[in-house]
Order: C-alpha cells, then sequence, then structure tokens
C-alpha cells in the first residue's frame, strides 16, 4: 500500500479555464517566437530531427542554437507522458503514486542548502530581577556536512507528515569531491530513511554508480523499474528560456534510463521572468513543456513531473522572494496548469526569506504551505526545514513544520456529513438538552481516542516565555534518539564493494564536523 | 457477589457511564447497566454503603486520577467519572444518615446576577458532586436576594459564586455584602471563579477561596474542609 498523502477534494484554483487556455496559447507561442537558446548540442540535435526550427546562433567554444518547438510537438509529448508516476521507496509502504488527475498531495522536504544551522540555548539572567531565567535560542550556521545529512534523513524518517525526502543539504566535508558527491549524498539519504528519495546530480559521470546502488538496494534492474526509489530533479532550462548545456545532458541521460525526473523551472519574477501574473505564468509554463518535450522525445514515455518553482523578486536587493505573497500565486497556478496537462506536478511551498526561525518564518511559510496544499500539487516540495530562502537548513525548523503539516493535513479531511453523522448528532442534541448541566463533553471522548479531534500543538509551553523552539529541539533528539531500518549489512557490503567514492565512515560511524 | 457489583460499579466509575445507554470508553459496553443502575442494585442487595463510596466510586476516582496525572485520561473523563460518581452520590443521598455516614459537605453554586454564562458553573459542579458533596446548582443569571435565601434555607457549608464578565464580576461583592447583612456570613464558606476573576480580586472582595479552574475549585473546597476540620 502506497502513502496516503491528502486528498483535496476541491482544489484552490486560481485562474478560469479561459485564463488557463489563454496561458497554454501564450507559452505555444513563446516556444516558437522567440523560442529558445539551447546551449546543449545533443538536446538541439534532438528537436532539429523530431521536426522544430533549429537555427546556430553562434560557434566556437560554446555554440548556442535557437530551437522553435512547434504545438504539434508539444501535444504529443503530453499524450506520451504517462499521468501517473510511481516513486518507489525501500520501504514499499512509503511509495508515492502521482496522479496528474488527482489533487492527491505528498509533502516533501528539500532544497539543498549550503548552510546548517546547529542550536544553542544559552541561560539569559533578568538585570531586574535575577531570580528570572530563560533559556533562549542561538543559532550558529556553518558548512553542510555527510554527517549533517545523515542526521536530517534520519528525523525525516520520524516526521509523520513527511511522504518523501530531497536531500536538504550540500555536503562539503573536505573528502567530499564533484567525482564521489553524488554517491555519497544518495548513500547517506537512501541508508537514513525508507521513504522515497529524489536528488539533483552534481556530476553526470556519477549518474551510472547512483542507478547502479539504486539497482543492488531495490534487488535488481526490474525490481528498480518496478520500484523507482530514487529519482532526479534537474533545472535543464535556465530562465529565461535557455537550455543550459551540462543540466541538459543529466536530463537526456537520465531520461534514457526511465527513472521518474522532474523537469523544473525557477524563474524570478522581476529579473528574469516578467513581473507580471500572465507573463511569468506563460514563461514558466513553456520552460516546463520545453523539458517535457525533450524528455518525450529522448524516451517515449518516460516518467517525468512538471516542476514548478517560480519566485518573486525582492525589491530592495532583487535576491529571491519566497515570501512574497506573489510566490504563492504563481505556485498555485503552476499547479492548475500541470493539472490542465494531467501531469503530476512538483511544486513549492515553505520557502521564507528569515535567516533563523522565528515569527516572521513560521508566517511566511505557513501562508505558503497553506495556500500551495490547498492547490493540490502531487508532490510539494515544501522546504521543511528551510531558511533564508534556499540557503540555510534548520532540522528543528523541520520538526516545527511536521506539526504545522499535521494542521493542514487535518483541516483537509473531508467533511463528515451523512445521513448516520445527522442521524446520531440529533440524538445528541436531544439527549443533551434534557440535562441539567447541557454539556456535550461525554460524546467527545471516544472521538478523542479515534483521532477525530486536533491534537493540541505539540510545542505549546507551559510558561510566560515561548518555550516553543526548545519543546521542537527536545522532540528532534527524541526523534534521532528512535532507530531507523539502514540498508541491510549484506547489501551495504555489497554497495561499498561496487559502488566507487563511498566513504567508509559513512557505515563506521559520522562525527559533525565543528 | 458484593465484591462483583462494587468492582463493576468501580469499573464504569473508571470508564465514565452514568447510565446504561452511555458508550464509556471501550467497545461493547453500551446497554450493561451503569453507575446508576449499579449502585440502586446494591442499595437493594442491602450492600453498605460505605463499600459502595469507599471501594466502588472513591477508588473508582483515584484510578480516574491517576490516570489523568499519567496523561491517559483526559478532562472529558474526568467530568465523565466525576459526573457517574455525582448520580451515584444523588441516590445514595438519602440512605447515608440512616446509615450513620455523615455527608462531605453541601454546596450551594450560582452564576451571578446579569450573567448567563454557566459551562464552568456547571463543569465545577460536576466535579464537586464528583468529589462527593451534594451540589444545589441555583442556575444561572442568580439575583443577590435569591443566593442569599437559598443559603438560608439550605444551610451549605459552601457557596460556590460563578462570573464571566467585568461587568457582572462585582455582584460576586454585593452577595458577600448581603451575606454579611443577613448576619450569615460567617456561616458560610465563598469560593468565586470565573474567566475574569482573580484570587487577588477574591482576597479584595472577601471570598474565602478561589478557583482558577474547575479542578482547582475542588481543591480550594478541600482545603477550606481540612482547615475547618483542623478548627
Amino acid at each position: 500500500m502506497p502513502r496516503e498523502g491528502i486528498l483535496v477534494h476541491n482544489p484552490y484554483e486560481r485562474m478560469t479555464k479561459e485564463q488557463v487556455r489563454q496561458i497554454h496559447h501564450a507559452s505555444m507561442q513563446i516556444l516558437t517566437d522567440p523560442g529558445l537558446i539551447s546551449f546543449n548540442r545533443r538536446a538541439a540535435e534532438i528537436f532539429a530531427s523530431n521536426g522544430a526550427e533549429v537555427t546556430p546562433v553562434s560557434s566556437g567554444d560554446h555554440p548556442t542554437w535557437l530551437v522553435k518547438i512547434p504545438e504539434k510537438l508539444v501535444l504529443h509529448a503530453l499524450d506520451s507522458a504517462p499521468r501517473i508516476v510511481k516513486l518507489g521507496a525501500r520501504n514499499p509502504d512509503n511509495a508515492l503514486i502521482l496522479n496528474g488527475e488527482e489533487p492527491r498531495v505528498y509533502f516533501v522536504t528539500g532544497s539543498e542548502t549550503n548552510i546548517w544551522l546547529d542550536v544553542e540555548f544559552p541561560t539569559y539572567v533578568k538585570k531586574s530581577d535575577p531570580k528570572i531565567e530563560i533559556q533562549v535560542p542561538e543559532f550558529r550556521p556553518r558548512r553542510g556536512t555527510v554527517a549533517d545529512l545523515c542526521q536530517s534523513a534520519h528525523v525525516c524518517e520520524h516526521l509523520e507528515t513527511l511522504d518523501g525526502y530531497i536531500r536538504t543539504v550540500n555536503i562539503q566535508d573536505k573528502d567530499i569531491t564533484e567525482d564521489n558527491k553524488d554517491v555519497n549524498k544518495f548513500f547517506a539519504s537512501l541508508n537514513n530513511t525508507t521513504k522515497h528519495v529524489m536528488s539533483g546530480l552534481t556530476s553526470l559521470s556519477q549518474l551510472d554508480n547512483v542507478v547502479n546502488m539504486a539497482r543492488i538496494i531495490a534487488g535488481g534492474e526490474e525490481e528498480l523499474k518496478q520500484n523507482p526509489i530514487i529519482s532526479f530533479i534537474t533545472c535543464l532550462v535556465k530562465s529565461p528560456l535557455q537550455f543550459v548545456e551540462d543540466t541538459t545532458d543529466t536530463f537526456i541521460e537520465v531520461c534514457k534510463r526511465g527513472l521518474p525526473v522532474v523537469v523544473s523551472s525557477s524563474p524570478q519574477a522581476g529579473t528574469t521572468a516578467p513581473m507580471k501574473e500572465a507573463g511569468i505564468m506563460a514563461q514558466i509554463n513553456a520552460e516546463v513543456l520545453a523539458g517535457i518535450t525533450l524528455g518525450q522525445l529522448v524516451n517515449k514515455g518516460t516518467p517525468v513531473l512538471y516542476g514548478s518553482v517560480p519566485v518573486r523578486a525582492r525589491m530592495d536587493n532583487l535576491d529571491d522572494s519566497y515570501g512574497a505573497v506573489e510566490t504563492s500565486q504563481y505556485n498555485v497556478d503552476c499547479s492548475q496548469m500541470a493539472r490542465y496537462y494531467k501531469i503530476p506536478n512538483y511544486s513549492t511551498s515553505g520557502v521564507c526569506d528569515p535567516r533563523t526561525p522565528g515569527t516572521q518564518s513560521s508566517v511566511e511559510r505557513l501562508f505558503s504551505d497553506i495556500l500551495v496544499t490547498l492547490s493540490g500539487p502531487q508532490y510539494l516540495h515544501c522546504a521543511y526545514g528551510l531558511l533564508e530562502c534556499n540557503s540555510v537548513f534548520c532540522l528543528t525548523q523541520a520538526v516545527l513544520d511536521d506539526a504545522h503539516f499535521q494542521m493542514i493535513k487535518f483541516f483537509l479531511r473531508p467533511a463528515r456529513i451523512d445521513e448516520t453523522e445527522i442521524a446520531e448528532s440529533l440524538k445528541q442534541i436531544r439527549e443533551v438538552v434534557a440535562t441539567p448541566q447541557k454539556l456535550y463533553i461525554s460524546y467527545i471522548r471516544r472521538a478523542m481516542r479515534s483521532r477525530q479531534i486536533s491534537p493540541p500543538y505539540p510545542f505549546e509551553g507551559d510558561r510566560e516565555t515561548d518555550d516553543v523552539f526548545a519543546l521542537a529541539y527536545k522532540r528532534m533528539q527524541e526523534l534521532l534518539a528512535r532507530p531507523v531500518d539502514h540498508i541491510d549489512p549484506a547489501t551495504t557490503a555489497r554497495i561499498f564493494e561496487e559502488i566507487p567514492g563511498l566513504l567508509r565512515r559513512q557505515v563506521d560511524g559520522l562525527k559533525t564536523e565543528g | 457477589m458484593t465484591e462483583d457489583i462494587i468492582d463493576l460499579i468501580k469499573e464504569n466509575v473508571i470508564q465514565g457511564r452514568v447510565t446504561q445507554d452511555d458508550e464509556g470508553l471501550e467497545e461493547g459496553m453500551a446497554g450493561e447497566p451503569g453507575v446508576t443502575e449499579l449502585v440502586g442494585e446494591a442499595i437493594e442487595q442491602g450492600i453498605g454503603l460505605s463499600d459502595i463510596i469507599k471501594t466502588g466510586l472513591t477508588e473508582g476516582m483515584e484510578t480516574v486520577g491517576q490516570k489523568f496525572e499519567a496523561e491517559e485520561y483526559y478532562i472529558p473523563d474526568m467530568l465523565a467519572s466525576a459526573e457517574a460518581v455525582g448520580a451515584a452520590m444523588e441516590i445514595l443521598e438519602p440512605h447515608l444518615a440512616e446509615n450513620g455516614i455523615e455527608a462531605k459537605g453541601k454546596i450551594i453554586m450560582a452564576t451571578v446576577k446579569g450573567d448567563l454564562h454557566d459551562i464552568g458553573k456547571n463543569i465545577v459542579s460536576i466535579l464537586l458532586r464528583g468529589a462527593g458533596y451534594a451540589v444545589k446548582d441555583l442556575g444561572n443569571d442568580v439575583d443577590t436576594q435569591t443566593i442569599v435565601d437559598a443559603v438560608i434555607e439550605e444551610r451549605p457549608q459552601y457557596l460556590g459564586l460563578s462570573a464571566l464578565l467585568t461587568s457582572t464580576m462585582m455582584q460576586m461583592k454585593d452577595v458577600i455584602q448581603a451575606l454579611t447583612d443577613s448576619g450569615i456570613r460567617d456561616q458560610v464558606k465563598v469560593i468565586v471563579g470565573g474567566a475574569p476573576v482573580s484570587e487577588e480580586f477574591a482576597r479584595s472582595i472577601g471570598a474565602d477561596g478561589y478557583g482558577a479552574d474547575g479542578f482547582d475549585a475542588v481543591r480550594a473546597v478541600e482545603s477550606l474542609a481540612s482547615d475547618k476540620a483542623k478548627g
């Protein structure tokens, strides 16, 4: 049985059907005028051999081509792209079934950050009353390591609402190089969670090592096909409208291997995309459709996700502003476009602007988490633990986010109103009104125990001070102490024998670098 | 047989089942006799009242208290059990004197004049009944003279006053003053409570006790009872 996720019965849509059609037609026009610049020769050749108009733009060391993709090619690709994509897992009960026509949402971590945020709780004494002491969280940023990634996967394995795992932190240990980063990040993730693992690829040269590792863990070639325990995310189109040389190569190779892959585009409204909603939507849709078309031309039927990570620019420094309200609008629109095409949607929420956890991070992430979830994307990369856009990861924040998603999931339960419920309620009302106390309390006991009543906020303190973070930290420590189901020793031994570049300390005991 | 029925009373207190119609917490209990039916049967069988009270009701409530402390039970469970004990005590009350058992005490409860809020007062009433007190509930929006008359007539050891509004809380002061004016202030301990009420306010109006919530109200009454016993 796959994971249930949460089915959004009436997904929230901002656009009318006519507006959706208008965006589609605008995207089709963009794909032929101005078309896309390809820095990747193979993509240009594939498009040219399939009837697209491809014109060399420049030659030399960095040749480029102008690719104009006709609507017919896009529509064929949309026909052949699977509507249902399975993302497997080491524990088959953690598999995810993404149906492009069904707004069932799965919550997933990510993206990859460079900075890991440690937390300490120094004690402060009140000057005017030294008897009063409080503990205030202090945050210490540092470079992420393999040990951090393992810890993150370990805790995420135990977070109830979390359905899948995208690596949260870039491993930057001294002995990690471009040639061994991919195998180590995939192994660290796979060995510490039994949920689905998705990641980007640092080096194409490592793709086969990573796929072979997954094959060994899954139990063979066919087993991996049936239960794809890993998938990839690729940003092959750089906004505006450019096929990137190296990532496009990675995308083509992943498609050849038939593993699920996200075609992700991340335009920034105001700088790399128009600020206007119509403009950024037409462009991002064109960019994602161009990628999906390429994937289907490489390998018809290969499983792809419509990956949308649109963002608005900050007006003060032109950085990404994931906390901006418009960012949520764009993401909600993208969910609707993906559903129009019946392709599962990889969407984004929960990314926020501040550097440390606190009021602003809670407001921004909850705002987008609620709204984007309501739009019904199938695979919601909802930034558990992420701060300062995509720069910082804080594991305790991820634990806090789990509590947010418990609330959201509870809210999205379908309304329980039917003949039986009405009859039972009428009986209750009549009985209670006849009593002197007129209280319904005795009827809520069963409901409480059958999880029909939402639980209290798990990090509520009992003092005047705000203890939320300290309590979440304690919860994080409890989850870290709880064992995880690692890859079995025989399989691990085989992986270390056959896959080059793995750090022995991944299984011999890890220490976090200070 | 005696042990069986006492055990059943205790178990049904733990389950919070007042009557046979109550579901309780475990499956399949609806339709089985609840505390009221079982206590009635125990009286008919001539089982000693002190056994019913001590072993059935009190031990049952003690178990409930332990479960609450252990966070296995929640407030609604405590209230359901307290309601069951309260219902049992109402049935037992007429038989207490003839069996030489002294009641724990009588309490008059009221929400003061101008205030229609009675959830808190009702919960406190249930909990006090569950703790073994005889409770007479005058209802809500009760004027001062009605409260004074009830104290004169019923001669309770305790008077519980509730107010939810800042605009009605001063009525409590009026009631206490009226008790003094009627010459019966020293005959009854007054405990006050309600959302806008604080311990400081309780002291300022001359109340004897203050309950921050339902459980605290019971503790306040128990504390006054203990002081009284010590003389």
